[in-house]
């Protein structure tokens, strides 16, 4: 799976940092998302998911393999 | 169903102080988008299932400036201090996201994480303090209001010592029935408040969010003081009012349910942070206080649910009925569950304008709820339980006060 962010569209709440920090992370200037990784690995998938659910922005896309 | 429910009043009564009103679960059922009657006589349409709710709450047509007509206000005192000051709660993009992202980097997960150990060290010492003096005490006014209170005036840099003055004035703010001329006073002097805090720290810029947009903002021309001002009257009202009332009416949640309560307790402090962590996000479900529906005026005609929604018309989200969709939430939503999973719940609202500050009020509320239950297990409700007055007439649900004993 990719993982891809529209960081234009991004609100910085913090909501894919929480639900899968080793992917998401924030830039330290403004707060807004920036991808760790864009290939999570078998065992993130479940962040991701719950990451690109809960966004409230629809910032976050997954494109499947 | 529909015609008799057609245009019914709203907000509308609770039965059950922890539930939302009945008739909004029976319209999620039978007629999910359908309209009612507010204050000024308008019939805006009511959302209250949770997929619908989020569809609009993520669509740019249906708008959160409260300035365009057709927009449905939640009463007169809203009405009349929304009109003066604006702030990005009620803009559109791309002003919304101007004005957020000046304000995205303090409220970042790192930074707020970074805060934890005062913010438990606040939380101790409040706890301290009770021990000392003994039960019974009003955990409203001694623990739920100041512990928030604290935590954003050091990160906005306001000083505590002025709480009486800025309470006071959000409590005027936030509830329904203080009088529109009541509302804009109060209102108008917290910003001139600001206004005054904010000069100060031109002078002399202080290492705190509001020095730092006077240094980022203010000196560099991009802001006004009074837009500053507007900004800070927002985050003040909004970092202490929500927290504290999850605390003092969560807290009271879990005294009737003894079951969860008792899990919670065993989880107490950095035993099981994530049933805590879980705790936090299944009481801001349950109890979704932020009760009185997110408000938003359609720009252009959008079909909501299968029903035209024309331009021009006010909606109201109920998230409080959404977030107790049994389509959406495992088990029976009706229940307080702290080991739900609940992270998906929409009480910090959804879209471009869910709640900017809510990394701190998880923090502040995982410490509270993993500390307060742990250090003080035998708490219990000191008055019965027929006798706590909640705030049915507060833009934010909760407790006036909690007597417990310990």
């Amino acid at each position: 799976m990719k993982v891809l962010i529209d960081q234009d569209k991004c609100v910085g709440s913090g909501q894919c940092v929480l639900a899968a920090p080793e992917v998401f992370d924030q830039r330290d200037e403004d707060g807004i998302a920036i991808l760790l990784t864009d290939s999570p690995t078998e065992d993130q998938l479940a962040g991701v998911r719950q990451a690109a659910r809960i966004c409230p922005a629809l910032a976050i896309e997954l494109v499947e393999a | 169903m529909t015609d008799t429910l057609d245009a019914a009043a709203f907000p509308m009564q609770r039965i059950c102080p922890f539930d939302p009103p009945p008739e909004l679960g029976l319209r999620r059922a039978d007629a999910p988008v359908s309209r009612v009657r507010i204050w000024d006589g308008s019939t805006p349409w009511l959302i209250t299932r949770y997929d619908d709710q989020r569809a609009v709450l993520a669509d740019p047509r249906f708008s959160a400036d409260s300035r365009k007509p057709g927009f449905p206000y939640q009463g007169p005192a809203l009405k009349a201090r929304r009109d003066r000051n604006r702030a990005f709660i009620s803009m559109d993009n791309p002003e919304h996201d101007k004005f957020r992202r000046m304000l995205t980097r303090d409220f970042m997960i790192k930074r707020i994480e970074a805060l934890r150990p005062r913010i438990q060290s606040i939380v101790d010492g409040l706890i301290d303090d009770l021990l000392e003096q003994g039960p019974p005490a009003d955990l409203v006014s001694t623990f739920a209001l100041p512990v928030p209170s604290l935590v954003i005036c050091e990160l906005l840099g306001v000083p505590y010592a002025d709480h009486d003055y800025f309470q006071q004035r959000s409590r005027l703010m936030i509830s329904q029935l203080t009088t529109p001329e009541d509302a804009v006073r109060a209102a108008d002097e917290l910003k001139q408040y600001l206004v005054d805090l904010i000069k100060v720290k031109e002078k002399e810029p202080t290492d705190d969010l509001l020095g730092r947009l006077v240094v980022s903002q203010l000196q560099t021309g991009s802001l006004t003081v009074e837009a500053i001002a507007d900004m800070a009257v927002l985050l003040l009202v909004a970092g202490h009012e929500t927290t504290a009332n999850m605390i003092g009416l969560g807290t009271l949640a879990l005294l009737r349910n003894p079951e969860q309560l008792a899990l919670v307790r065993a989880a107490g402090d950095n035993t099981d942070p994530a049933l805590i962590s879980n705790t936090v996000e299944e009481l801001l479900r349950y109890l979704t206080i932020v009760h009185t529906g997110r408000r938003r005026v359609a720009t252009e005609d959008v079909e909501v649910g299968g029903q035209l929604i024309r331009a021009g018309e006010g909606v109201i989200v109920a998230n409080d009925a959404g977030n107790r969709d049994a389509s959406i939430f495992d088990g029976d939503p009706d229940q307080l569950d702290v080991q739900r999973d609940a992270r998906h719940h929409i009480a910090f609202g959804y879209g471009i304008h869910q709640c900017l500050g809510q990394p701190l009020a998880r923090v502040e509320l995982q410490v509270v709820y993993g500390t307060l239950y742990r250090r003080l297990p035998e708490l219990a409700l000191a008055i019965p339980f027929e006798d706590v007055r909640f705030k049915h007439d507060m833009i934010v649900y909760g407790v006036h006060e909690l007597p417990l004993t310990w």
